[in-house]
């Protein structure tokens, strides 16, 4: 967690530097739309709460190198006012082969976005400032991940 | 032999509209000890005001999270310290 932008470049050549054992390096990042469903948005203000942040990445992190052969991986999360066009999120994923980068990259968002407590207040051009809703396709999003239940085929 | 029902102290945490309904980010409280669930809790503050009884009005649009957990609604606050109340996650 940061209020400070982040340099995607410079983080995954940071995560990558004198590595020889990484083939495969995905990168997702985030970034502040100007619209919401057809609404002007002229700013944002991301709560999150303090020490249970940190314990929820923390923990899907470590699930993600359970379930694939992640060599590393890279979760920055911005906090505080930011403007459309900022950096909101980043996620690295390094492994030796892409499919392992891919899949952790995309299960380490679904996961983040309905398990980090995060919450986005968003402020439109009428001056008028809006808690954002939770996407009923986030909670799908973060189903598919789902492992099947110990002793089912 | 009585069984001692002593109020229970823990320290609940509120978040984004929740926060802002409650009008307070934290605060220590005494819980009478029949309040056995994260559910018997958020009926318990519907009682404890006006501002209270707005933020809790609609339970099922809450989430909470007992000592940094994410939980269910029937889950026990036995032995909580931190218990916190916020709608549903919109990070990312």
């Amino acid at each position: 967690m940061q209020t400070a932008d982040f340099d995607a470049g410079a983080e995954i050549a940071r995560l990558t530097a004198a590595r020889t054992d990484i083939g495969a390096v995905v990168s997702f990042t985030g970034l502040m739309r100007a619209d919401n469903q057809g609404k002007a948005i002229t700013g944002m203000l991301l709560e999150h709460y303090p020490g249970m942040t940190e314990g929820e990445l923390a923990r899907v992190e470590a699930e993600a190198h359970e379930r694939w052969p992640l060599q590393a991986s890279l979760i920055v999360h911005r906090v505080g006012a930011l403007q459309p066009g900022d950096n909101i999120v980043l996620v690295v994923t390094a492994a030796a082969h892409r499919q392992a980068a891919f899949e952790a990259a995309a299960f380490l968002m679904d996961y983040l976005k309905t398990k980090a407590p995060f919450w986005k207040k968003e402020i439109s051009a009428d001056g008028q400032a809006a808690w954002v809703e939770a996407r009923a396709s986030d909670e799908l999003a973060a189903d598919r991940w789902r492992l099947p239940p110990a002793g089912a085929d | 032999m009585s069984l001692a029902r002593q109020p229970m102290r823990v320290k609940l945490l509120y978040f984004a509209w929740v926060r802002e309904q409650t009008g307070k980010a934290e605060e220590q409280v005494d819980l009478p000890a029949e309040i056995a669930t994260v559910a018997d809790l958020m009926q318990w503050l519907q009682s404890q005001g006006p501002q209270y009884a707005a933020a809790f009005q609609r339970p099922e649009v809450i989430r909470a999270a007992v000592d940094r957990r994410h939980v269910r609604p029937a889950a026990s606050i036995a032995g909580a310290s931190e218990i916190a109340f916020f709608p549903p996650v919109t990070g990312g």
